[in-house]
């Protein structure tokens, strides 16, 4: 049991790339902290670094009020899961679970004792004598697990570890690995570039983008308060849609709120915000749209529209927009007809309005 | 081909056949004449049947010896030459592979000129550098020696490409599953690239020990005694008379018991030699 604290941590290749540029976050004593980001944003590397799979340029890295930073991985009390699995294929099940502990002289007893258990709780009793060929990917995965479960250590890190599991599979052991977590009480630190696997599994999410953290938080306070552009458009599918505004535009819509005033911005709404309607909602915002194209998924219906070259406040005087597309999420399977003209609404306290480079989310 | 049309398949097959013909024919030939007595043998006119006279023939080759001119029994240059195609093979990939693992899994200064140099062996084979080479045995006092026999064949680059093609393949993850699971770079090797390579292992073994067995050049040139020499030089010698026939019976017989360990290995080997050069199992 332990936190992992992670200061102003650095990572430069030799040749200059910089691919981590300064992180600083903390992950409390049995805490679920995921890593997402789009590929090559660092997160993978930010991993390896705290398992020591790669060396640190500058900062500290503190597991359980130890800085680990010239340790050796074994040294770390860490166990980690890999996206390919990397079980050792020669071996059996059991073996595979089993080396880690042999390496560190553990009294075979014991190590029987804890390959049992980790194999009842996953369910791999009956495959123990088997190698890893003769097993389907998500027994392997079960696997790896397994290998991390048994050496007890302080921190599970897991590197992207279903993306190699078909969707249904991934849903089912998204929901193991949460369960099992919460079981061994361990803390955890998880990359994934799956959003949904990042709000579904985290207790703190890390958004990262190139190299930097662009937010941490509770997943559900980053979904509703996005801090900037980039999480806005990460977090949540279909991603929000973002709309610049000129000055003017952001003066006519936000009237009366000071902090909106002046200059010009970014607009953002969550396609799960609007509203179909023919009403307009005071102090809201209203997009006449044009439908081009239906997804219909079933519980949920995705609608893509372009806009009419302009923006209704309600409140105050409409300016001109460029023109761009615009997803609506509408429940059911009930959708307008393409080509057909709609009106999507969205209430005051739904909108979202960012600085004009995206950097910075300005509270309405 | 997506034709298929009889006369196609007639003339292929007809192709084929004289192939392995004239192939299989001199092995055949060889094998009737070590059936044979001498005088039937030199007569002239080769029977194309077995003859009676194959165990005594066999007999003679393996534990007596021929007349004057090669007078070791063949069980003795047999000896030899298992003796010298097993310590190249097993040196081989000894140094191959711990070499190789070298190369792919160390950082460090001038890995990659350690390598090119290793590379550029590939150019020279014993042929090419034999003087030196044998300056070198000679100097060593390794003439007439197995060492001598089995050193300098060791060492070159084709063992250490193989492996190290191999290791590329290998994926990180496991190196990585490795070092946290406490293994060191020991362990690595001994635990998890070892096992993997089995099948790499053994293709090598049978390129290499076939490869040892034939050697012809170098054993020739630095065995001076008789009991030292290997079955390919032997047959040789036993060719070479004066003012006496050649007892060609005995040479045939040599000749097939020399063909028999390497066809043995690629036999007992071909499952494992085939997939170590196809399959890559991880």
């Amino acid at each position: 049991m332990a936190n992992v604290v992670l200061r102003d941590v650095r990572k430069t290749y030799t040749g200059g790339f910089e691919a981590i540029k300064g992180i600083d976050f903390e992950v409390g004593d049995g805490q679920f902290c995921v890593l997402v980001g789009p590929s090559g944003c660092g997160k993978s590397t930010l991993l390896r670094m705290v398992a020591g799979l790669e060396t640190i340029t500058s900062g500290d890295i503190d597991i359980g009020g130890r800085i680990v930073n010239q340790i050796e991985p074994a040294d770390r009390d860490i166990a980690m899961v890999f996206q390919n699995y990397a079980l050792y294929p020669h071996m059996t099940v059991y073996n595979n679970m089993a080396y880690g502990l042999r390496n560190r002289r553990m009294p075979e007893p014991e190590i029987d004792t804890r390959v049992q258990e980790a194999a009842r709780i996953l369910e791999l009793s009956t495959m123990l004598d088997r190698k890893p060929r003769q097993l389907s990917g998500g027994q392997r995965q079960r696997v790896a697990m397994g290998r991390a479960i048994v050496r007890q250590p302080k921190v599970f890190l897991f590197d992207e570890p279903l993306s190699n599991l078909d969707a249904k599979l991934r849903i089912a052991m998204r929901v193991e690995i949460r369960k099992l977590q919460r079981r061994l009480n361990t803390t955890s630190i998880y990359v994934t570039h799956d959003q949904l696997e990042a709000m579904t599994l985290a207790d703190i999410l890390v958004v990262m983008n190139s190299g930097r953290v662009e937010q941490i938080g509770n997943p559900l306070d980053i979904y509703q308060k996005p801090a900037t552009t980039f999480v806005a458009s990460f977090i949540g599918a279909p991603p929000m849609n973002l709309m610049p505004l000129r000055a003017d535009e952001i003066r006519s819509q936000f009237a009366g709120d000071s902090r909106a005033a002046g200059e010009s911005g970014i607009l953002g709404i969550r396609p799960e915000d609007f509203v179909i309607s023919a009403e307009t909602i005071a102090g809201g915002i209203a997009l006449d749209l044009t439908v081009e194209a239906i997804e219909r998924v079933g519980a949920e219906t995705f609608v893509y529209g372009t806009r009419q070259h302009e923006i209704q406040g309600v409140a105050a005087n409409p300016g001109e927009l460029p023109p761009g597309e615009v997803i609506v999420r509408i429940p059911g399977a009930v959708a307008p007809a393409i080509g057909e003209r709609i009106k999507a609404v969205a209430p005051r306290e739904n909108l979202h309005l960012f600085s004009a480079d995206g950097r910075q989310r300005i509270e309405l | 081909m997506v034709e298929h049309r009889p006369w196609n398949d007639i003339i292929a097959y007809a192709i084929l056949t004289l192939g392995v013909f004239i192939v299989a024919f001199p092995v055949y030939v060889a094998m009737i004449a070590s059936t044979h007595d001498a005088a039937t043998v030199v007569g002239g006119r080769m029977p194309l049947s077995p003859g009676g006279h194959a165990l005594e023939n066999y007999y003679r080759a393996i534990f007596v010896g021929g007349s004057r001119t090669a007078p070791e029994p063949v069980g003795q240059l047999l000896l030899n030459s298992f003796i010298s195609a097993i310590g190249i093979a097993v040196g081989k990939i000894c140094i191959s592979i711990l070499s190789a693992y070298a190369v792919v899994y160390f950082r460090f200064p001038f890995r990659k000129t350690a390598f090119w140099i290793i590379f550029v062996t590939l150019m020279l084979p014993v042929e090419v550098r034999i003087y030196p080479t044998y300056k070198v045995v000679a100097d060593l006092r390794m003439l007439d020696t197995y060492a001598g026999l089995i050193l300098p064949l060791i060492a070159s680059a084709t063992g250490t490409l193989l492996f190290r093609q191999f290791f590329m393949t290998v994926p990180d993850e496991l190196l990585e599953a490795s070092r946290i699971d406490g293994a060191g770079p020991f362990r690595f090797f001994k635990d998890t690239l070892l096992p993997l390579s089995i099948t790499t292992i053994s293709a090598l073994f049978v390129i290499q020990f076939i490869y040892g067995w034939n050697q012809y050049l170098w054993p020739l040139l630095i065995t001076t005694q008789d009991s030292m020499q290997t079955i390919v030089t032997g047959i040789k010698k036993m060719l070479v008379t004066t003012d006496e026939l050649a007892e060609w019976q005995l040479a045939m017989a040599t000749a097939v018991l020399a063909m028999l360990p390497p066809v043995a290995v690629v036999i007992f080997m071909q499952r494992l030699f085939v997939r170590g050069l196809v399959e890559t199992e991880k």
